[in-house]
């Protein structure tokens, strides 16, 4: 694992977020020698271990299924950047035909 | 002007009607107002002032106001996570800890300063500008409850609540006298808590003693519908366990834990207080935690993955900052994030994203998670010999502001105590053990108290019986 070289500008892609190149050096720096770091994990047998995702043994839990009061179209659009006609307004993501 | 005194001490004073809750009010958020350490993002005076119109002085916690992290949604107020992302942002409804803490009479006042989206151990990765810890001014008071810390510690607050992912809560404490308490995992709803960590986050006290934590304790806890992962479990008294004597308690200290990497003031206030525990009648029985080492890597590579899922909602849509002038909806998404994401959100966000990735998830995430169980069962296994587990909070007194930016795995590093805790979900406390004198700084210095799941009793009962 240490050999590998994060590509920072590919994962950026990934996580939707824009670096400047500034960024993408100084976070490949960081994070070469974070993972450098974390693969210390791998001198540890985990022969037969299930992977642990949750810190108590709790299964599914569901709720009945019945309306509850929520958050009014308002409250929900109370801090929206942008609205239009009581919805969320995004930039156009269908090409016209 | 500060405001001196505990909850208990308050709460005494209103419902003998020497103060009322309105005269509180106006005291604390004139403390608020004169503090020095940055520990604050806002403060809503008229807010609170309208719920001290009518508090019940006889409820539990009687009209006094709480300092809230600024990742805990009160509504009607900005919840900014100290980021430019969330700027602005107000929230439409109440986290369940705080709608349960206005219930048992306590009054939100004051939205304290972290690190951005609960991510760092400094208090130094703010958009709204460092804190400053309130026993030296030139160090850091910890984080990421960082203004939290400094507003108890300083006394500019009565209390706050703070949340810890992995150490958030205790180790700012620590690094600032004060006691903080990590409830076990599901003890206390997160809805309402801006997500970092689901698997790790937990909202907890913040507090001058270790009454006014079980105060808090009594009127946060408990089982949420609208938090699936918290847990349908009876909640006792808290206050109740206090005072009661730990005469055979078997305390277990890891060996792991007397490190060489402990600065010696950490390993004399370690002593003194084992020592004062066996004093009172506890038993002290050395334990090991063969995994004590592997703790930061695997929480690293676990608390990044949830958090770049989690803050995945952040895209400019639905709520906070919006980049203008930006091209379709990828270039939407990545400017705005680009713009209103802090360096060290971003580095997490990027080694989660990596570790998540095709090709990378074995050998990092599943690995991880495996190591957690590896974690997980020393602390079972401990918990057969001991009822209660007993070491540093920190390896080291708070540091001067400005080191923790010039090495990021350095200040990683320093949650390795505090980090178990989180991953297996267990209750823990900080409380003050000492101090260090560093240069011209007199630091306090935190000891920790970690107990098996559901048993904040013992911490409380233990952390009471020190003096605390």
């Amino acid at each position: 694992m240490s050999d590998q070289k994060i590509d920072v500008a590919y994962i950026a892609k990934l996580a939707r977020i824009e670096l400047s190149d500034e960024e993408t050096a100084r976070f490949t720096q960081d994070l070469d020698k974070i993972l450098d770091y974390v693969t210390t994990l791998k001198s540890y047998d985990v022969t037969g271990i299930e992977p642990m995702n949750h810190p108590l043994p709790t299964m599914d839990v569901l709720r009945k299924d019945e309306p509850l009061p929520g958050l009014s179209q308002e409250e929900a659009l109370s801090n929206a950047p942008q609205e239009g006609q009581g919805q969320f307004r995004t930039p156009k993501v269908v090409e016209s035909a | 002007m500060t405001i001196q005194g505990t909850i208990a001490q308050w709460r005494e004073r209103l419902r003998k009607k020497e103060i009322s809750p309105v005269e509180l009010v106006n005291l604390t958020a004139d403390a608020i107002e004169s503090d020095t350490t940055n520990a604050y993002i806002s403060c809503d005076r008229q807010a609170a002032l309208k719920q001290a119109e009518s508090v019940d002085v006889n409820s539990p916690l009687a009209g006094i106001p709480i300092a809230i992290k600024d990742n805990i949604n009160v509504l009607g107020q900005p919840t900014r996570c100290a980021s430019q992302l969330l700027a602005p942002f107000v929230s439409p409804y109440d986290a369940t800890a705080i709608s349960l803490l206005k219930q048992a009479g306590g009054i939100p006042l004051g939205r304290t300063n972290m690190d951005e989206f609960a991510m760092g151990a400094s208090g130094e990765n703010s958009s709204f500008g460092i804190t400053r810890n309130p026993h030296a001014p030139d160090h850091i008071p910890g984080g990421s409850s960082s203004g939290s810390a400094a507003a108890v510690a300083g006394h500019t607050s009565i209390a706050a609540l703070g949340s810890d992912t992995g150490g958030s809560i205790r180790q700012p404490a620590g690094h600032c006298g004060i006691v903080g308490l990590k409830p076990t995992y599901g003890r206390v709803s997160r809805y309402g808590l801006v997500a970092f960590a689901s698997s790790l986050d937990q909202i907890g006290p913040m507090t001058q003693t270790v009454e006014d934590s079980a105060i808090i304790l009594n009127a946060i806890c408990g089982h949420d519908k609208k938090d699936s992962t918290s847990a349908n479990v009876e909640v006792p008294n808290f206050e109740s366990f206090l005072g009661r004597d730990i005469k055979g308690l078997r305390i277990g200290v890891p060996t792991e834990y007397i490190s060489s990497g402990n600065h010696p003031a950490i390993a004399t206030a370690l002593q003194n207080n084992i020592k004062e525990l066996e004093n009172l009648g506890a038993e002290i029985v050395e334990i090991n935690l063969p995994h004590a080492e592997a703790v930061v890597a695997a929480y690293y590579i676990i608390a990044c993955a949830e958090a770049s899922s989690n803050l995945s909602r952040f895209d400019g849509i639905r709520y906070g900052k919006r980049a203008e002038n930006t091209n379709g909806l990828i270039e939407l998404f990545s400017r705005t994030r680009n713009e209103g994401f802090g360096p060290e959100v971003k580095r997490r966000i990027i080694l989660g994203t990596y570790v998540l990735s095709s090709g990378y998830y074995d050998a990092y995430y599943t690995r991880a998670q495996k190591v957690r169980a590896l974690v997980a069962k020393d602390f079972t296994e401990a918990f057969e010999k001991v009822d209660l587990i007993a070491g540093p909070t920190s390896p080291t007194p708070a540091p001067r502001i400005g080191d923790a930016a010039e090495n990021h795995l350095q200040t990683y590093l320093a949650d390795i105590y505090t980090i178990p805790a989180n991953l297996t979900g267990l209750p823990a406390m900080s409380i003050p053990a000492g101090t260090a004198e560093v240069g011209p700084a007199t630091l306090p210095i935190g000891f920790q108290l970690i107990a098996p799941h559901f048993r904040e009793d013992l911490l409380l009962q233990t952390g009471f019986a020190l003096g605390k």
